[in-house]
């Protein structure tokens, strides 16, 4: 059996049933792992088999003691690679951090180690999680299992791929401006963007503070609720965490959508959508509208603007936090320098990619004196109108519909050499972090050419379980599609 | 061609303020990358934004205070682990002081 082919649900309750061991699935997703990656490359680090087997082992023991009965106990997982993990390597896949053991391991990871998951690999990304293509990580592009010729989307490209591939049985990602849910809408997954300050941010390596969220990756709704079930928490370590009142979020997975408000922006489906996502995103509204949800039109606004403001404030806090990079206590330091000052300014020019010194060098712009106001106030003033907007939006509807992304993923080579157009893509995504919302994409049907089509949900704050209930409710209408590259080694595992 | 324009010492302030030493061509770059990305971030100015209170935070969020107590334990050769280099314990830096 292909145990990779399960959901993470799936696969949990053979484990508990007995049926398969924790080494079993941990074996099966270190083979297929061995079989795609020389296809796919979702890895920047796949752990030791032995340190696999290890904790396979461990997690078997609380298994059998009865001290584990989380659905999730044996599951093998990905983790983003700028999710700090004890001792084991996180690069943020940039050169700067390409030695880097950190010396604890990130609240998420945690939460999710003690629900009994397996590490079995670190995931690539866009350096520093800057980007939508997982093609400026220092370490080789990962590649959508689906077409190895296009982009698996980005940044949390290598968690997205390694699902989508089967390497394991779902993974965290982080999303900062669409980074978890456009490329789960190009490889055909799950992946769900919660509500800013439900999952600690500590030892998540920062971009845009203000914006990050951690989030699962998986291959349905279900596995999407159990996973955040697992990793929600309220940390004092983290001072933006939110502490909520409910964290039971696999309570909201009913096939019921009767009455439910569902308002589809008009401004989501103008210039720049592809005729074949429309088609897909508005057919899923229609069987969401055939289930009794009520759907009509409506106008956002301020859509077009939330790009620009996102640059500038993403910008301005990477520029900042990104300022620990100094060649002092973090693994990569320049060998030609004279003084600290050329240490430091060595380091980093050698150390970071073009994408990433571009941004900081916007975030400094944009921040220094004479330009703050214009900018950065003024990015920040637009940032509140857009959170109005959604509250306006929220006060007539439960939920916004609409496409995750313009197309199906691009050929590999085309989006960097013009910045511009690449952030257009995120046009759909990014005012959802602007506004602290959560959001999920949902597989919704494939393009002419066999590419993924990703549909969007977005509630209001907190209202995680009313998008996954729609998201639940639609999914039972479709079978998972499972990439043709899934496939590959399975019978030698 | 941009509207904005990035002049040599602007890129040079920036390049200081960012602690990034790049070269000719990727300064160059650098101007025209910038000069584009404010031409786009300018279309900001088209919204009437006056009297609208600047948002750094969706949710309110306060100070959170705590007591000034040590909760983790000592990790010192861990994080010392990834120094490029250290001495007796602590980072080492090149010489700061004449």
């Amino acid at each position: 059996m292909n145990l990779m082919s399960l959901t993470a649900a799936e696969l949990g309750r053979k484990i508990k049933s007995g049926e398969i061991s924790v080494r079993e699935a941990a074996e099966s997703s270190l083979a297929a792992i061995r079989a795609r990656e020389g296809d796919v490359h979702s890895f920047v680090t796949v752990v030791d088999e032995e340190a696999v087997l290890a904790r396979a082992g461990e997690v078997q023991k609380q298994i059998s003691e009865g001290t584990l009965d989380s659905p999730l106990a044996g599951v093998p997982v990905a983790i983003k690679d700028n999710l700090c993990t004890r001792g084991l390597l996180t690069t943020c896949s940039s050169r700067i951090l390409g030695n880097f053991r950190p010396a604890y391991t990130a609240e998420a990871v945690l939460n999710l180690e003690k629900a009994g998951a397996v590490i079995v690999g670190k995931a690539n990304m866009d350096e520093f999680a800057m980007g939508s293509t997982t093609e400026t990580s220092y370490f080789g592009v990962t590649k959508n299992p689906w077409n190895t010729e296009c982009v698996p989307g980005g940044s949390s490209g290598g968690s997205c791929a390694a699902v989508a591939a089967e390497e394991c049985s779902c993974a965290l990602g982080s999303d900062t401006g669409g980074s978890i849910r456009q490329p789960s809408s190009f490889c055909g997954v799950t992946g769900l963007k919660p509500t800013y300050g439900t999952v600690s941010r500590y030892g998540l390596i920062a971009y845009g503070s203000s914006l990050d969220q951690i989030g699962p990756i998986a291959k349905d709704v279900t596995d999407c609720a159990l996973i955040l079930e697992a990793v929600a928490s309220h940390d004092k370590k983290d001072s933006t965490s939110v502490k909520r009142e409910d964290y039971r979020f696999s309570e909201a997975l009913k096939d019921d959508v009767r009455g439910m408000k569902i308002g589809i922006p008009r401004d989501y489906f103008g210039k720049g959508l592809d005729s074949e996502v429309k088609e897909a995103v508005l057919k899923a509204a229609k069987i969401l509208e055939e289930k009794g949800a009520l759907v009509e039109e409506f106008d956002l606004s301020l859509v077009e603007y939330a790009i620009p403001a996102y640059y500038v404030i993403a910008s301005a806090e990477a520029s900042s936090n990104l300022a620990r990079f100094d060649g002092v206590k973090y693994a990569y330091r320049s060998e030609d320098f004279a003084g600290l000052h050329q240490m430091y300014k060595r380091t980093r020019s050698e150390g970071f990619g073009a994408e990433v010194k571009r941004r900081i060098m916007l975030g400094s712009f944009v921040l220094s004196s004479g330009y703050y106001d214009a900018y950065y106030l003024k990015a920040l003033r637009t940032k509140a109108l857009i959170k109005q907007a959604f509250d306006k939006a929220f006060e007539a509807y439960d939920l916004i519909l609409g496409p995750v992304a313009p197309t199906t993923a691009p050929k590999l080579g085309e989006s960097l050499g013009d910045p511009i157009k690449m952030y257009l893509g995120d046009i759909y995504t990014i005012s959802v972090n602007l506004a602290g919302l959560p959001g999920i994409s949902v597989p919704c049907g494939l393009d002419k050419s066999g590419m993924p089509i990703g549909m969007q949900l977005i509630g209001d704050c907190f209202q995680e379980k009313k998008l996954l209930q729609a998201a639940y409710a639609y999914e039972q209408t479709r079978a998972y599609e499972h990439c043709p590259l899934a496939q590959k080694g399975v019978s030698e595992s | 061609m941009a509207k904005n324009v990035i002049s040599d010492e602007t890129i040079e302030y920036v390049g200081i303020l960012a602690k990034l030493d790049l070269s000719g061509a990727e300064k160059e770059q650098a101007k025209e990358d910038m000069a584009n990305m404010l031409d786009y971030i300018d279309m900001l100015n088209e919204l009437d934004t006056a009297g609208v209170e600047p948002m750094s935070h969706v949710f309110p969020v306060h100070n959170v205070f705590r007591e000034d107590v040590v909760s983790n334990g000592d990790d010192r050769e861990n994080m010392l682990a990834n120094a490029p280099e250290r001495k007796d314990g602590c980072y080492k830096v090149p010489k700061t002081v004449e």
